[in-house]
């Protein structure tokens, strides 16, 4: 029993061949089991879909309310042919998940994304023994340590507090599922101050209200007035609204980013935004290295971003480890 | 240091210059005497020893973190800045040291820092990391590395300590000119009101700046309304002589004073009192020409040359205009006046103060073709003024232009890339270039401007897909992409495989257009170096 049998690189993405799926295919597939409802991986147009049950609502929001899913409790073991498959939290987002799979006493876990800092909007990671350890890799350098979210939040409330003094809109920038949630649920922690969003957020940040995630109240930009002041507002909107004509009904605003790419000083600088906020649904270096040792994998495979570093500080640490190269070549610069 | 560190995460965190000036002056209100006089010393680009090399520091941080050398490289070159790769790799300290004062440090624990042995130095920095918060960290070995950018101009400074003092720009710009030493007593003479208005004898007039002349110079009217001159390629100053007394001021604004002896005592010998503006220039006596721009460089870097430097790199001032004379402004004077005074002024005077020749060609074309020989003046190109003009202020179109030669360009291949620093960090953006050698690509140049934003990332894109090795942080890439470069001169180099190297190489355009093959070569390179 070889662990190729359970997982291979194909060009559709990730398969198993012993139980003839894949785990976020590219392109249409007969069956698929999907980590997490991001659009690089959740893709419509395959036969059949098994997804967390956490997060089925998001996903018949990208796969189309009439695909055939299978909603899988935490935990729950079922069977792909020989294979018996289960799921488990990633902590990256709201219903995201690791895929078990176990053949012949051999076990196979593959990551999806990840992360291992706490975040209230989603189950936490759950290190799972294995024998082969599929790892993401978006962050693979040392360099990349979070800082804790509630000092992050500190800076983030007392950016909001200057805007308003200033008399400005704070228009901070995040990727629309998972970030914006987390941000508004660690908000509500410390605030009940109203939050603004961006009409690609509403209907996600409506599934996690429904999903009973608690977040401060929130308002569509789009209901307010025309003309209306935003001044001393906060504003949550996706990147690709950055220098839109969507921007100008905020004059002149204070931009901040939320993303791990924030940690390098030269990204804050090159992104032009005013400030940079460190927030990531990734595992940062320490996380990378604890899951690898809690899953106590004799083989490793590192899959997205640049894996070189990641791979060779692995072995050298005496663990089996390798690239995993897979079709998606995601832009580094979308994960973070 | 905590305080400061704020204010310098501040500053780093946005680019709104009121929104500096604020922080700035806020700190200031805040902090203890003692640090701010530190902080208004960092801040204004103060001095700084370098107390610990980037080896130490290298290495300090390999043990303090367990990491492989390798895996220490690869981050800085992910971050592109030591420092703050120091700051980001190592778990955040206990706090320990988090009160102690800024003076604290500059006064008392870096200056003891570089008595160290370099063992105990290194085991010093590792207990400072252990005991800061990473933005601390970062500020530490800034401030030991000597290489702390702020990000805020000198006037910015000032007019911060404007808002929080309430004395004149003009005066405390003044007073921190020259040696200001960062002390809780300099602090309180910088705010004191001013006794006196002699400050203001110190001060350069505001500058008048030439604009580029894009159109045909025929447009310009009569050629015998236009004094033309060369356009030196040195450093604009104004050299002040005020009861008896000189000042020398670059056009940014920078005290001078001191570095160009010959000019200080050739200025002390005139007639009497004047103020000059002009051109310092390193000059070649034996040609009567002025040395390439680099040899100038040696010069601005010392405070106080050798007589050996002195010797070998003499400096003129070449003057151009004369803006005061025996105490009277003469600004709102025409042009052909004040000429007049400045050459009667520097008839006598001593060989280090040279009067800016007016050029004699009779008419437009004539003034075309000797623009056409400022390369072998070693100059940028001509200067056009209107005789009947007043000296005006800043940049205004109207009265002076400056009419530069066209850059050679030539087209060249990419053949290498490396990652950039600060705001390119992480980013393919520092770039070499070759042309053909028979059937080989040579280096030629190394270049870092001229794209856009966009073409840096799809460029950065197509070079990690083309990487054909690596060597460090260097890789080569397929020999595919062609760019036109344009620069000022070909000069002999030791640099580059192709023994020659081109000044002030920038990328004018991708040219997407164009095939490898299309290449220049390095023949005609060769030609424009002895050319």
């Amino acid at each position: 029993m070889r662990s190729e049998e359970l997982i291979q690189p194909r060009p559709e993405g990730p398969y198993c061949p012993a139980g003839d799926f894949y785990i976020d295919p590219l392109r249409p597939v007969a069956r698929a089991v999907v980590t997490h409802a991001h659009a690089d991986h959740a893709r419509s147009g395959s036969g059949h879909y098994d997804v967390a049950a956490a997060g089925l609502g998001l996903m018949r929001e990208r796969l189309g309310q009439d695909a055939a899913i299978t909603a899988r409790g935490y935990g729950e073991a079922f069977r792909m042919g020989p294979v018996t498959v289960s799921l488990h939290p990633a902590g990256h987002v709201l219903g995201s998940a690791q895929v078990r799979m176990e053949l012949d006493g051999r076990v196979v876990v593959v990551s999806g994304d990840y992360k291992r800092d706490p975040d209230p909007t989603c189950a936490p990671f759950e290190p799972v023994p294995c024998d082969l350890f599929v790892t993401e890799c978006t962050f693979g350098l040392p360099v990349y340590r979070w800082p804790p979210m509630e000092r992050v939040i500190d800076d983030l409330l007392a950016w909001w507090d200057d805007c308003a003094r200033r008399g400005m809109p704070a228009v901070l920038f995040c990727y629309a599922l998972g970030k914006a949630q987390r941000i508004l649920a660690e908000l509500a922690a410390r605030t009940g101050r109203t939050v603004h969003l961006h009409g690609a957020m509403l209907r996600l940040v409506e599934q996690y209200r429904q999903a009973g995630v608690t977040m401060v109240p929130t308002v569509p930009v789009s209901e307010s007035a025309r003309g209306r002041d935003f001044a001393g507002e906060l504003v949550l909107a996706p990147p690709s609204a950055a220098g839109s004509t969507w921007m100008k009904r905020f004059g002149k605003a204070s931009t901040g980013f939320a993303s791990g790419w924030m940690q390098i000083r030269g990204n804050r600088h090159r992104r032009g935004y005013d400030r940079g906020f460190v927030v990531s649904d990734h595992a940062d270096w320490p996380g990378l290295l604890a899951s690898v040792a809690q899953s106590g994998a004799r083989q490793v495979r590192v899959t997205h971003g640049d894996s070189d570093a990641l791979v060779r500080y692995l072995r050298e640490q005496g663990v089996d480890a390798a690239p995993l190269h897979l079709p998606r070549e995601r832009d580094a610069e979308s994960g973070g | 240091m905590q305080r400061f560190a704020g204010l310098y995460a501040a500053l780093d965190g946005t680019t709104s210059t009121l929104a500096k000036r604020e922080a700035i002056a806020g700190y200031l209100r805040d902090a203890p005497a003692a640090d701010a006089a530190w902080a208004v010393h960092v801040l204004a680009g103060g001095k700084l020893r370098r107390l610990a090399t980037a080896t130490e520091l290298r290495r300090a941080l390999a043990e303090a973190s367990s990491l492989p050398d390798w895996l220490v490289e690869t981050s800085h070159q992910q971050v592109g800045d030591l420092a703050e790769t120091i700051a980001l790799v190592l778990p955040p300290g206990d706090g320990s040291l988090d009160d102690r004062p800024l003076h604290a440090w500059m006064e008392h624990d870096l200056p003891a820092l570089a008595k160290l042995d370099p063992e105990r130095r290194v085991a010093t920095l590792q207990a400072w990391w252990s005991a800061l918060p990473p933005g601390q960290v970062f500020l530490l070995n800034k401030l030991i590395t000597g290489a702390l950018r702020v990000g805020v101009s000198q006037r910015l400074v000032v007019q911060a300590l404007s808002a929080w003092c309430g004395q004149p720009t003009d005066l405390i710009a003044h007073r921190l000119s020259g040696e200001w030493r960062p002390t809780p007593a300099a602090l309180a003479a910088l705010a004191a009101p001013a006794q006196t208005d002699e400050h203001l004898a110190d001060r350069p007039y505001p500058f008048f700046l030439a604009s580029p002349l894009e159109a045909d110079p025929a447009s310009l009217g009569d050629r015998h309304d236009w004094l033309a001159e060369w356009k030196w390629d040195g450093i604009r100053a104004q050299l002040i002589r005020r009861d008896g007394r000189c000042r020398l001021w670059s056009r940014g604004e920078e005290r001078l004073d001191g570095r160009f002896p010959e000019i200080e005592q050739a200025a002390a010998a005139l007639g009497g009192d004047a103020v000059l503006d002009g051109e310092l220039l390193a000059w070649d006596a034996d040609v009567d020409r002025p040395q390439p721009f680099l040899a100038l460089q040696k010069r601005i870097g010392k405070r106080l040359p050798g007589p050996k430097l002195l010797a070998n790199t003499p400096v003129r001032f070449m003057a151009y205009d004369l803006l005061e004379h025996a105490g009277a402004d003469l600004r709102g004077q025409p042009l052909d006046a004040r000429r007049a005074r400045l050459a009667a002024l520097l008839a006598g005077a001593d060989a280090p103060l040279m009067l800016s020749p007016a050029l004699d060609a009779p008419d437009w074309p004539a003034l075309a073709a000797l623009r056409q020989h400022s390369r072998e003046a070693r100059t940028e190109g001509l200067m056009l003024k209107r005789r009947a003009a007043p000296y005006r202020v800043g940049r205004k179109r109207g009265d002076w232009w400056k009419w530069k030669i066209d850059p050679h360009t030539l087209d060249a291949v990419l053949l290498y890339a490396q990652p950039g620093h600060g705001r390119r960090a992480g980013l393919f953006t520092d770039y070499s270039f070759g042309v053909w050698d028979g059937d080989e690509l040579v280096t030629v140049a190394k270049a870092y401007s001229g794209l856009d934003d966009a073409e840096i990332a799809r460029l950065d894109r197509w070079i990690r897909a083309h990487t054909t090795e690596r060597f460090g942080p260097v890789r080569a890439v397929e020999p595919l992409q062609v760019f036109e470069l344009a620069f000022e001169a070909v000069q002999p180099s030791g640099r580059h495989k192709s023994g020659v190297a081109v000044r002030f190489p920038r990328i004018v355009r991708w040219r997407t257009d164009k095939k490898p093959t299309d290449a220049d070569r390095l023949d005609d390179l060769r030609r424009l170096a002895t050319g």
